[in-house]
């Protein structure tokens, strides 16, 4: 395999010059995000059948075998609806929120390691750089309310955005004890501070367990899923933001949530389930590659996410921002202590 | 002129017109957005001059969060800009007075008094961590600054809480570590009721008529 590709490089370099890097660069951008696009596909199909199963029904099982083309039935009809921009709203900003939702879900993924070296921007800054790309994501929803030109849309931004700037701190303080405890922002560094041989009980979901609980409800809360899906809240606000959007424009926003939810699944595995590391460092386990722990992980992330969805009813406003700043704020910001100061004992195995 | 060069150029000019599109702009929204242009294309200047920490903090911190709060407030207020520019010409002196001082301050500090020496960025190998180096200078040599700054943001945050909070005597709260605590016992009471036999209950019901 590592042959291949190293005759497909030089066969690039002979062949393009100096333009190959960024003729490379494009391929492996490609590598990445088809798949995810293609894991957005049917994660959808996922939530029904997983909703279905819960609530005691088959889900969608007509179109193609178990239902399976589901999801390219649903991107078709997408596709060939009308996209249709109101008569009132701010036209340019209203084709350009979709886009600014989707480039960041899909940006962020550039310094996600999927196995150890399998990485497509190896940066020192790693960590801060996902923060700040999901801290851009609410550009699209905010914008998509306001040039709407509608009520329900701007309460659904105004909600949106309120709930998104409340929950990035905690989630920040999250990952400065990850960071504190991993001593590198470098996600690849991250997961190689997890295995001391001793499998799953050397990630840091155990000394951070706490973190790890607030990471991943805030994660929810980010990409305004249930129980946190205010933003949408079909029975007050219709669909929220998005409620104007048709055909491709509300397609769009879709696959940015579902990117996100990938997201923080792949976040979550990276930074607490130690990423491509085996949960048993033993003979059959640590012998299956790095590439199927880490998908393997952010498929359990991904069905508790669903999980959630089918089990939890909806918060209300006021709960929601309880628990953001009363519960999780300060948790989190005692715990950065906790974790610098147990550091500074002998008791810190990790 | 490398690769390099071009993309400065091209974040330099988009960062000038933004800036310019900020105050000329006639839809206030409008303003906020090109302001976080700003921000985003002066944060990929300091990306080219390797600062990623301090790049990447600007568009975390001003991008990520104030601006998305400027967004958050001025899509809720009513702006007249007819209103706003009218002391346009009358303030003009001042304020290019001001200007003017700016520049000469910034001459002052950053112009170069002898060689330059000293204002070109140093290359630096690729495992460097510029944020590492960050933290361990505002740790030690700054500490104290670094300390103040903090306290004084903290006085900030305290006054403008202190200045704007009104305790309303007609909201209403709901003491939430009460409704969780409730127990089921002390919501619904169970009772037992004996099961009444089909022909009992007719015949009872024929009795009740008689």
């Amino acid at each position: 395999m590592m042959e291949l590709l190293q005759t497909l490089q030089l066969l690039g370099q002979d062949l393009l010059g100096p333009a190959w890097l960024p003729a490379w660069t494009a391929i492996k951008i490609m590598v990445i995000v088809l798949p995810i696009m293609g894991g957005v596909a049917y994660l959808t199909l996922a939530e029904r059948k997983v909703l279905g199963f819960m609530q005691i029904r088959p889900g969608p099982n007509r179109v193609g075998y178990w239902g399976l083309l589901q999801p390219v039935a649903d991107g078709i009809k997408l596709l060939t609806k009308e996209f249709i921009i109101p008569t009132g709203s701010n036209k340019f900003l209203f084709v350009a929120a979709p886009i600014l939702a989707l480039t960041p879900a899909l940006a962020a993924w550039a310094v996600v390691p999927f196995d150890d070296g399998l990485i497509l921007a190896d940066v020192n800054a790693g960590l801060l750089y996902l923060l700040a790309m999901t801290s851009l994501g609410v550009y699209g929803i905010i914008i998509a309310g306001w040039a709407s030109n509608s009520k329900y849309a701007f309460l659904g931004a105004l909600r949106s955005a309120a709930q998104i700037v409340s929950y990035e701190l905690a989630m920040g303080f999250a990952l400065v004890c990850v960071l504190l405890a991993a001593q590198s922002m470098n996600l690849g560094e991250i997961v190689r501070g997890q295995s001391h041989g001793s499998g799953m009980l050397g990630w840091y979901w155990i000394p951070l367990f706490p973190m790890f609980v607030v990471y991943f409800i805030a994660g929810v809360a980010e990409t305004n899923r249930a129980p946190f899906d205010l933003a949408e809240g079909e029975s007050e606000i219709v669909a929220g933001f998005h409620v104007e959007y048709s055909g491709m424009g509300f397609a769009i926003f879709f696959l940015a949530e579902y990117a996100n939810m990938i997201l923080i699944a792949a976040m979550t595995s990276v930074m607490f389930l130690g990423g491509w590391l085996p949960p048993v460092d033993i003979a059959p386990f640590n012998q299956i590659p790095g590439l199927i722990w880490m998908l393997g992980k952010m498929s359990v992330m991904l069905f508790i996410f669903l999980w959630f969805r089918a089990t939890f009813p909806r918060y209300r406003y006021d709960q929601l921002m309880r628990l953001g700043w009363k519960v999780f704020i300060p948790l989190t910001l005692i715990w950065v202590v906790v974790v610098a100061a147990w550091m500074q004992t002998p008791y810190w195995l990790w | 002129m490398n690769f390099e060069t071009v993309l400065f150029y091209l974040f330099a000019a988009i960062t000038v017109f933004a800036a310019l599109r900020v105050i000329t702009a006639r839809n206030p929204l409008h303003a906020v957005l090109f302001l976080v242009l700003a921000f985003v294309s002066s944060a990929g200047i300091w990306l080219l001059l390797e600062a990623e920490f301090l790049a990447i903090t600007l568009v975390l911190v001003y991008v990520g969060a104030v601006m998305v709060l400027f967004l958050f407030v001025v899509m809720m207020l009513d702006i007249n800009l007819e209103q706003l520019r009218k002391g346009f010409w009358q303030w003009l002196p001042v304020g290019a007075l001001l200007a003017g001082l700016i520049v000469v301050q910034m001459v002052y500090v950053l112009g170069d008094k002898t060689t330059g020496a000293g204002m070109t960025a140093v290359k630096h190998a690729a495992d460097y961590s510029n944020t590492k180096e960050l933290g361990r200078l505002i740790y030690t040599d700054y500490v104290y600054p670094f300390e103040l700054a903090a306290v004084l943001l903290l006085v900030a945050m305290v006054a403008a809480i202190a200045l704007t909070f009104r305790r309303r005597r007609d909201s209403k709260t709901q003491d939430i570590s009460k409704q969780v605590n409730v127990k089921r016992a002390d919501r619904i009471r169970l009772v037992s009721v004996p099961s009444v036999k089909k022909q009992d209950a007719h015949e009872a019901a024929t009795r009740a008529a008689e």
